[in-house]
């Protein structure tokens, strides 16, 4: 893609004959242009831009290292991305009942959404869950619960995945203990659970434990998969989260990748080889409104990351190579205000999360910014997957904006600021120093406060909310999660702590504290605790005993 | 002597880990010259009034994400008043349904916002509805 000096000398030409004469007359209606994250862009792009740029070192052949182009051969005209919609409200049996609704209408993974309590490793009793039981996502306090949501779907033929990390390693059990119950041999399992910490730390403020004894279950779920469920995804990498909190794209890229790259030197460390557990790491990001950036920052993904693994980290499996990741559309994008226009977004976010090469996909409903999604706004949003995988085109050939001078050259720009990133972390002494440093927190602030600014002086345009605002709001119905939900969840776990065996509890807890004190993987013990329907928090304080809790230091 | 400014906390109550609508009003109120302190997260009711009564501020400004405001705000002006702090005032934001607010209201909470806030408005809210109270409540 070499240009030659006739392009150099035709840009030279057009600019002088067409393009000034013409901006005399009409200028740009801007001085400058630039994404949703600040980042300045060109008016035109063309051959120069990709000057001394390999194709074949750089972009490559989908399936084939860097896989700029995609991690599959022949990426959707094989198979569709899994839509995967994020589902969890009230109590078990109310996400139960969603989860085949979007099963029936076509939906093609499950992806479960844990409430707050859930979240921070809390029993639904806990003085500190109430008001939040069953609110933002499914209360799961036992094994029971766990029972329930997955009943009558075997956990052999679905794929799911948990956005759980703190308290991941116990929810996980639960659900090996479920599959064990139903007779579903582990090995047959796929699914993912997120079990990234490190943006907990930086972004989403969920966490447990310090970070040491964090990472310490996180390579237990690894190293214990690695054996017993082998297609298990073992951690979903997010940079979703990050985005929400305000980062630019850029900074999502750069921190998520570098949370991965903590991953793989805290499983080193502990003496596995990489190969066997790298290909089980997949990624989680974030779709904003800016197309051709949301593109461009999927493919410096996979390239950055099959680089890494391969050239700094010596993985030898292809497989430990590829950045494979789900897609979410970005929540923090979405209004209040005119909430159908949400319906907008969420497509063009999922048309760039599909031109970027996901392999999995949620929507967001456009009630999202109000309450927890209605059946009707899940509906639409699973159909605009639908429309984009069965109407738009769009899936019919791999990766169509390769070969864009601006979709290439903003590929290389968001590759070079990640990079940047990433060498300012490796050199802080990685990932967790420059947590506890408040590095990532503070860039992120930072870039979160700029845009709010940006928004109330009206220089970046948010439509339905600075401007072509109306008085008049279009209702559309909203979901309410009555209160009886908290104490119908109380209830049964009453019933479970007192119809469970006492002794087998006891005795388990006191085997996984035992454990939390050795450098044994801890993975059996916590499926020990499950089995014995010690509650989440149970199971929790019996590592808080050994592990501590963490504390922020915020900064604002 | 009286006060020269206001003085604010900003509170996360509840699990919910979601700050970054505090931390954007935080440093708008501080940009704004007010006297800002930020609880952190995950902050019980009670740790929330026991912070607000410590360092004597005029207004409490609660951001909640989870859904568990209709719980959580009461619960806050309720401890308030226990402790014969009323004069302190409450505001809040975050995912909170229109349909939520007279109840909030109620309870005792003096103003609401809903997502798509622009900072100005909270400070002039501050400017317009909190700041004469403290001038009446310091002279």
């Amino acid at each position: 893609m070499a240009p030659s000096n006739e392009n150099t000398r035709g840009r030279a030409r057009w600019e002088r004959e067409t393009l000034n004469p013409h901006l005399e007359r009409h200028p740009d209606r801007e001085a400058e242009y630039s994404t949703v994250s600040s980042l300045p862009i060109r008016r035109l792009y063309s051959p120069e831009d990709l000057q001394g740029q390999d194709y074949e070192k750089e972009i490559g052949w989908p399936g084939e290292y860097p896989f700029t182009r995609g991690v599959q051969p022949t990426m959707y005209r094989g198979r569709l991305w899994t839509m995967r919609m994020f589902a969890g409200m009230g109590t078990a049996e109310d996400t139960n009942a969603r989860f085949k609704y979007l099963l029936k209408e076509g939906q093609t993974g499950l992806s479960t959404a844990f409430d707050l309590p859930t979240l921070m490793g809390r029993d639904s009793d806990s003085p500190l869950a109430e008001g939040e039981v069953g609110k933002e996502g499914v209360a799961i306090a036992t094994l029971r619960d766990m029972e329930i949501l997955f009943d009558g779907i075997p956990l052999g033929d679905v794929s799911t995945s948990m956005t759980i990390n703190a308290p991941a390693a116990v929810v996980y059990a639960m659900y090996l203990a479920v599959a064990e119950k139903q007779g579903v041999p582990l090995k047959k399992l796929r699914g993912t659970i997120q079990n990234d910490i490190f943006k907990e730390y930086i972004a989403q403020k969920e966490w447990i434990y310090p970070p040491e004894p964090s990472v310490r279950l996180i390579v237990d779920t690894m190293e214990f998969s690695a054996k017993e469920v082998p297609q298990w995804n073992t951690i979903s990498i997010s940079g979703y989260h990050i985005r929400e909190a305000g980062s630019t794209a850029a900074q999502e890229l750069a921190f998520t990748l570098a949370d991965g790259i903590g991953y793989v030197q805290a499983g080193m460390a502990r003496g596995m080889d990489v190969d066997s557990f790298a290909p089980r790491l997949s990624y989680f990001f974030n779709s904003h409104n800016d197309f051709f950036e949301e593109i461009a920052k999927l493919r410096a993904a996979r390239r950055i990351w099959a680089r890494q693994l391969r050239e700094r980290f010596g993985a030898k499996d292809p497989r430990s190579w590829m950045l494979r990741t789900h897609v979410q559309t970005a929540g923090c994008s979405l209004t209040a205000q005119q909430p159908i226009n949400n319906v907008i977004r969420v497509t063009i976010q999922a048309l760039a999360a599909v031109l970027g090469g996901c392999q999995s996909l949620h929507t967001d409903s456009m009630d999202e910014t109000l309450c927890l999604p209605s059946e009707q706004a899940v509906t639409v949003a699973l159909r605009t997957q639908q429309i984009i995988a069965e109407e738009s085109g769009a899936a019919n050939t791999i990766d169509p904006l390769a070969g864009s001078y601006f979709v290439e050259s903003l590929t290389n720009e968001m590759e070079r600021q990640a990079l940047e990133y990433i060498r300012k972390i490796d050199e802080m002494g990685g990932i967790i120093k420059a947590i506890e440093q408040g590095f990532p927190q503070r860039e992120i602030a930072e870039a979160s406060y700029r845009y709010q600014k940006q928004v109330e002086d009206g220089t970046k345009t948010i439509v339905g909310m600075n401007r072509y605002t109306m008085p008049e709001e279009i209702p559309i119905p909203l979901l309410k999660i009555p209160p009886e939900v908290e104490a119908r969840q109380k209830a049964r776990l009453a019933e479970i702590r007192r119809t469970r065996d006492g002794k087998a509890v006891r005795s388990a807890l006191s085997n996984l504290t035992a454990k939390a004190r050795t450098h044994e993987n801890l993975m059996p013990a916590i499926l020990e605790c499950a089995r014995a329907y010690c509650t989440l928090e149970e199971t929790g304080n019996a590592m808080k005993e050994v592990f501590g809790e963490y504390r922020e230091n915020s900064v604002i | 002597m009286a006060k020269q400014t206001l003085r604010l906390l900003v509170g996360k109550v509840g699990l919910d880990g979601h700050d970054r609508g505090a931390k954007i009003i935080a440093r708008a109120l501080r940009d704004a010259g007010y006297e800002v302190i930020y609880t952190g997260l995950h902050q019980t009711p009670e740790q929330v009034v026991a912070t607000a009564l410590q360092e004597d501020v005029d207004a409490i400004g609660l951001s909640i994400l989870s859904g568990a405001h209709g719980t959580l705000f009461p619960k806050i002006t309720r401890l308030l008043k226990e402790k014969g702090a009323e004069d302190v005032v409450v505001f809040g934001g975050g995912i909170i349904p229109d349909e939520d607010i007279p109840e909030l209201l109620k309870a005792g909470v003096a103003r609401i916002f809903t997502p798509g806030t622009s900072t100005a408005d909270v400070v002039r809210f501050l400017k317009e509805e909190v700041e004469p109270r403290r001038a009446r409540v310091s002279t």
